[in-house]
């Protein structure tokens, strides 16, 4: 598998969503291509940023409502 | 068939991420708020027919979505433009490459990840389309399958798989173009984009 073909797979891989014999076509282009390698690592950082920058803290009197609602006391956390 | 009253003690704890979803979907926090209190309700009311043993996350996350597309897109008067302009692989970390490495320990790559504030994170997602932020949030924050983000979202798989491909590669040329508007970007790196084009 040449590095254009590793690129174009690469989301696939790292979401999971792949043969396993996909996969170690891959591992191994990874293994000997140490700009592809990088450009993988970056992706996988990146997802990790994104995911976690991007949560937000619910507020107080929503959690409230909410337990109100569903008949739950709050305050067990 | 679930127990109703187990329900609350189920589902609480996901409060926080449907609340970060509703955030990313509605741009808009007074919005987000009744979208994941109607959806605890719709939940709880239908709870009866949830299936014990199946995922509560992506059950839980398809309601979000159904309440989202039938009360806050309603309201829009025309629909989103979704026309997108190529973007190539490896879009930020090919702009980024041009960094000088300050730390051993660390690629300068990762260094300015790093350095991204939330806000402009949250803003180049939810600067997105609607279609592609929705596949790209439960993809990349949530972390469900093609196959769970297709049952949320009502599409086939190849669908979820197209938007996210492209919703992502958008993102990453948002983050790029924020991170630059807003003087976040070492030199090297506005430097390298000029002459990568």
């Amino acid at each position: 598998m040449d590095c254009e073909e590793t690129i174009h797979q690469i989301y696939f891989y790292l979401d999971g969503e792949l043969t396993s014999w996909r996969r170690q076509q891959i591992t191994r282009h990874l293994d000997e291509c140490p700009p592809c390698a990088h450009g993988f690592d970056f992706e996988i950082e990146l997802r990790q940023v994104i995911a976690s920058k991007c949560r937000d803290e619910v507020p107080l009197d929503l959690k409230r409502r909410i337990a109100e609602v569903l008949g739950e006391p709050l305050g067990e956390e | 068939m679930a127990d109703q009253a187990r329900f609350a003690e189920l589902a609480m704890p996901y409060m926080s991420a449907l609340y970060s979803a509703a955030l990313r979907m509605t741009r808009n926090p007074s919005d987000a708020e009744d979208l994941v209190q109607e959806t605890y309700l719709r939940a709880y009311r239908g709870f009866g027919g949830f299936k014990d043993g199946t995922n509560l996350k992506a059950w839980l996350y398809k309601i979000l979505t159904n309440t989202f597309i039938n009360t806050y897109r309603a309201k829009k008067r025309r629909p989103e433009q979704t026309e997108l302009d190529d973007v190539e692989d490896f879009y930020l970390y090919k702009r980024l490459g041009g960094l000088e490495a300050a730390d051993a320990e660390e690629t300068p790559e990762t260094i300015v990840l790093d350095q991204i504030p939330e806000s402009l994170v949250k803003e180049a997602l939810e600067d997105l389309p609607e279609q592609f932020r929705m596949a790209v949030l439960l993809a990349d924050v949530e972390g469900f399958s093609y196959k769970e983000i297709a049952e949320i979202m009502d599409v086939p798989i190849g669908t979820v798989m197209s938007r996210l491909h492209r919703g992502r590669k958008q993102l990453q040329k948002r983050l790029w173009n924020f991170a630059e508007e807003r003087g976040l970007l070492p030199k090297a790196a506005t430097g390298a984009a000029g002459a990568g084009g």
